[in-house]
């Protein structure tokens, strides 16, 4: 078997877990998981790749929406589906009893833990609006095809 | 058929009229039930089933 340039595999799961630091890194409190919010966005919103930490501009407002949004279920660690690195919230995202009348299509999720809230994915869907009732995100099928986040 | 949280506060089932909107979009399902008191929208409840988001992040290791 020759070698053969790659980027490790099992790096790319150690990277969603914080293992490496290339750059100057973070004086961590302790050694386990950190917390992860998900918040929604107006259509008129510009959260996207260029999101660094959480951000209050364009952010939903409404009955019984707290600024911030909701944590997510973390129950699953990052794993690796084939070379493909694979992290997906182990179970829907729901906002109960809310009212947003204007139109929403985007959710941020971002690091609660961190000081900074530092941003990690934005998610679209088609522009929902929701009378005192309940918003659900259900999650997709956690493989190297499908997961919600993938380095791969 | 038994109350249900509307903005005009619980209100039999029964008297409102539900309707069960489905799309197929190319990265997720919706399914939104509202409830008409009406032609007041006076419950909307949303789920969205998220297909496969394309948030891909590519790892490259350079030849030298």
């Amino acid at each position: 078997m020759a070698n053969a340039q790659a980027f490790c595999s099992q790096a790319k799961v150690d990277l969603m877990n914080g293992l490496h630091a290339l750059g100057a890194s973070v004086i961590r409190g302790g050694t386990t998981k950190d917390t992860y919010f998900a918040a929604l966005y107006l259509t008129s919103g510009t959260r996207g790749a260029a999101d660094t930490v959480y951000n209050t501009t364009g952010e939903v407002t409404g009955s019984n929406y707290t600024a911030g949004g909701v944590t997510i279920t973390t129950a699953s660690a990052p794993s690796l589906s084939g070379t493909t690195a694979i992290f997906t919230p182990s179970a829907s995202i729901a906002y109960t009893n809310v009212t947003l009348t204007t139109s929403f299509d985007a959710v941020l999720i971002y690091n609660n833990t961190s000081s900074t809230k530092l941003a990690l994915s934005v998610h679209t869907f088609g522009a929902q609006t929701v009378t005192a009732g309940t918003f659900t995100l259900t999650m997709p099928t956690n493989d190297a095809s499908n997961a919600l986040i993938r380095i791969a | 058929m038994g109350q249900i949280r509307t903005t005009h506060g619980d209100l039999d089932e029964a008297d409102l009229a539900k309707t069960t909107i489905f799309e197929d979009r190319p990265t997720e399902w919706v399914i939104a039930i509202e409830y008409k008191l009406a032609d007041e929208i006076v419950r909307r409840d949303v789920h969205v089933v998220l297909k496969a988001p394309n948030v891909v992040a590519d790892a490259l290791a350079a030849e030298l």
